[in-house]
């Protein structure tokens, strides 16, 4: 400890003697660091941001398109038929034990209505199992029943978007509103979920019941009246795989499609998209930190450098502390713990301009950024290895010198 | 006090310079008794300085024996070499080589950074060691700051504070002036006598040798001669023959 607490103090006596070149030596490992420290922080804060949105789209939710059919050996886009019905959502979700739940949904763009204002918007018909199936919460006022699905109430619920652009400050619980043609009573409003994966607003959204959709806003299939387009599904943990085979499996049945015809459906696992991103978030990070880790590298070769000039300079003196009976491992020491300084100093430094940097990166671009203590240890250690690394071939020369060649060195 | 402390066998040493080889030391055998003073002579290239290195354990020999206080040095490894030069030898140069931009005080204990001393008892040894050498008021100076004899008596103080068996001194007045010369050689005599202290100094000059109980001499490699003083010329008489100079503390 002694002799530590030694070499460490040496070492600092050498790097104030060389103030300017001390600084600019750990600047490369200060600008290293602190390239690392952002682009970790904005990586992360990417990756969170997608996991946040996959959080915001329900857990194990699985959508169900009416398929393309196929006619005369044309076919159609995916939507363009609603083979889906009703009653294909009651059977799933009565029939595949995988399923917890299930609602069938249509949707229309519309014009609503209220007092003076009027906004644009999305409408869904659904039922009161979606609320459940996309975490959906209620702000205010409560949710529509299955008894208004059979009533086909004209009561709506509210995002949170379409309250601020109807009502502004207004409590929007009880006041009716047109949806198209139609007088609709607001019964509640939605607690806000903020963007979709795909940067939609899910906040811009009407919930109505399905049945008053079909009847008075949306409009039917003349051909099958039950048709929907979408039936969302919730599977129970863990078993997502299996509930899409199952449904599968029971929607070709239901649809009477032999072996030989494409299904008339797609089954969407919306988390398998999203983490799909995640992944490519991180692989983007990953590149990101590797990209800036090359810089933390090139400001290790610059401690190199600098050690090998000094330890050229101060030959004498590594000739004369050998000669008053340093041994191999004190020189070592000595540069080791003098190039181990310059990049832990670097490395502090280089930790809080990585952490200015992402703070300024993210109040003016508006990205979201994550900064972990995890990156900050990982940052500190790395930069301590660099000094070691690049410290040590250095450190090496000069312990090995020959005493008499150092002392009569000029 | 009295018994061997060095004794030198045979000692060949052979340096290989490319294609030519040099034998800086051709079978030099003596021995040097403890407590005494001894000079060794010669011109550039006799291997004076060659012998003055493996004397001080900074080189090996190429065959033959060197025992330091009867142990057999010529064995030992590089590092086991460094432990002995710390513990029994103290080394002063031509030039000084003292730590620039240190202070003499910081300067003197650097030996003892090596021996594993205690923080607070290196400040205190390294004291009374630039007191031995009447420099305790310039223990904050720094070399720059001092006079070319004060920082040689800096030097000194330095060999001196791991209590070394024997004080190599290589041209040490060299680089000094007349007067300081002779004060730096009183120095030495002192230690020798008061303490006991064993000390071999290089000079190419007649009238710094003379200040040794023994002169041996050197040419092409071989101890040509062995010379005892019987009269050594005492430091402190010639000073006070001096006209009155600069004051040397």
């Amino acid at each position: 400890m002694n002799k530590l607490g030694a070499s460490v103090r040496i070492a600092l006596r050498a790097l104030r003697l060389n103030k300017m070149r001390s600084a600019l030596t750990m600047l490369g490992i200060i600008i290293g660091v602190a390239a690392v420290i952002a682009m970790v922080a904005i990586g992360s804060g990417a990756e969170e941001r997608i996991r946040e949105q996959i959080a915001s789209i329900g857990s194990n939710v699985i959508i169900v398109l009416s398929g393309s059919i196929t006619s005369s050996g044309i076919r159609m886009g995916t939507g363009n038929a609603q083979t889906l019905t009703q009653d294909d959502a009651r059977a799933i979700a009565r029939e595949c034990d995988a399923v917890a739940l299930a609602s069938p949904a249509v949707r229309g763009g519309v014009q609503i209505v209220y007092a003076g204002n009027n906004w644009g918007t999305q409408v869904m018909g659904v039922t009161p199992d979606y609320l459940a199936i996309r975490d959906l919460e209620i702000q205010s006022g409560q949710a529509f029943t299955n008894s208004d699905v059979d009533s086909s109430a004209p009561v709506a619920l509210l995002g949170r978007t379409v309250t601020g652009s109807l009502f502004g400050g207004e409590d929007p619980v009880g006041k009716v509103i047109r949806i198209k043609t139609v007088a609709f009573t607001v019964i509640g409003t939605l607690a806000p979920k903020g963007q979709s994966p795909t940067g939609q607003d899910q906040d811009d959204v009407v919930l109505i019941p399905i049945s008053t959709a079909k009847k008075k806003v949306i409009g039917s299939s003349q051909a099958n009246y039950a048709a929907v387009g979408t039936i969302v599904v919730s599977a129970r943990e863990g078993r997502t795989s299996d509930a899409q085979e199952r449904m599968a499996a029971l929607l070709r049945q239901r649809h009477h499609l032999q072996a030989n015809e494409d299904d008339d459906f797609t089954i969407r696992n919306m988390e398998e998209v999203f983490r799909a991103q995640e992944t490519s978030a991180r692989v983007m990070s990953i590149l990101l930190a590797a990209i800036a880790s090359v810089s933390l590298i090139v400001g290790g070769i610059g401690i190199m450098n600098i050690m090998l000039v000094s330890v050229t300079e101060r030959t004498r003196e590594i000739g004369l502390r050998q000669a008053v009976g340093a041994k191999t491992g004190d020189i070592l020491a000595q540069f080791l713990v003098e190039a181990v300084t310059l990049s832990i100093t670097g490395g502090l430094a280089g930790i809080a301009l990585g952490a200015a940097a992402s703070a300024i990166i993210s109040y003016f671009a508006g990205w979201s950024t994550l900064f972990s203590p995890g990156a900050m240890a990982a940052a500190f250690l790395f930069s301590a290895l660099v000094g070691v690394f690049f410290g040590y071939y250095p450190a090496r020369k000069a312990a090995l010198m020959d005493p008499i060649e150092a002392l009569r060195y000029e | 006090m009295a018994g061997e402390l060095i004794r030198v066998e045979q000692l060949t040493r052979i340096y290989q310079l490319g294609e030519i080889t040099v034998q800086a030391l051709r079978d030099v055998s003596t021995v040097v008794e403890r407590g005494s003073f001894i000079a060794i002579m010669g011109p550039s290239g006799s291997g004076k300085s060659t012998f003055m290195n493996i004397l001080g354990c900074l080189d090996r020999p190429t065959a033959g024996r060197y025992y330091l206080d009867g142990i057999l040095t010529s064995e030992l490894d590089r590092d086991e070499l460094a432990e002995i030069r710390n513990r029994k030898i103290g080394f002063v140069f031509q030039q000084f080589n003292l730590l620039q931009r240190t202070s003499a005080i910081e300067n003197v204990e650097l030996p003892l950074l090596y021996s594993g001393a205690r923080t607070r008892g290196r400040r205190e040894i390294a004291m009374k060691a630039l007191a031995v050498v009447g420099l305790a008021s310039r223990a904050d100076h720094h070399p720059n700051q001092l006079s070319g004899g004060q920082q040689q008596r800096v030097a000194i103080a330095r060999s001196l504070v791991n209590d070394p068996q024997i004080i190599l001194a290589d041209e040490p007045t060299g680089a000094l002036d007349t007067r300081t010369s002779v004060d730096i050689m009183a120095i030495f005599q002192r230690l020798n006598r008061d303490k006991g202290i064993t000390i071999a100094l290089v000079t190419h000059e007649p009238d710094i040798a003379s200040y040794a109980q023994r002169i041996l001499s050197f040419r092409d490699g071989r101890l040509v001669s062995d010379t005892r003083v019987t009269a050594p010329h005492d430091a402190e008489v010639e000073r006070s023959k001096m006209p009155a100079g600069e004051a040397a503390q």
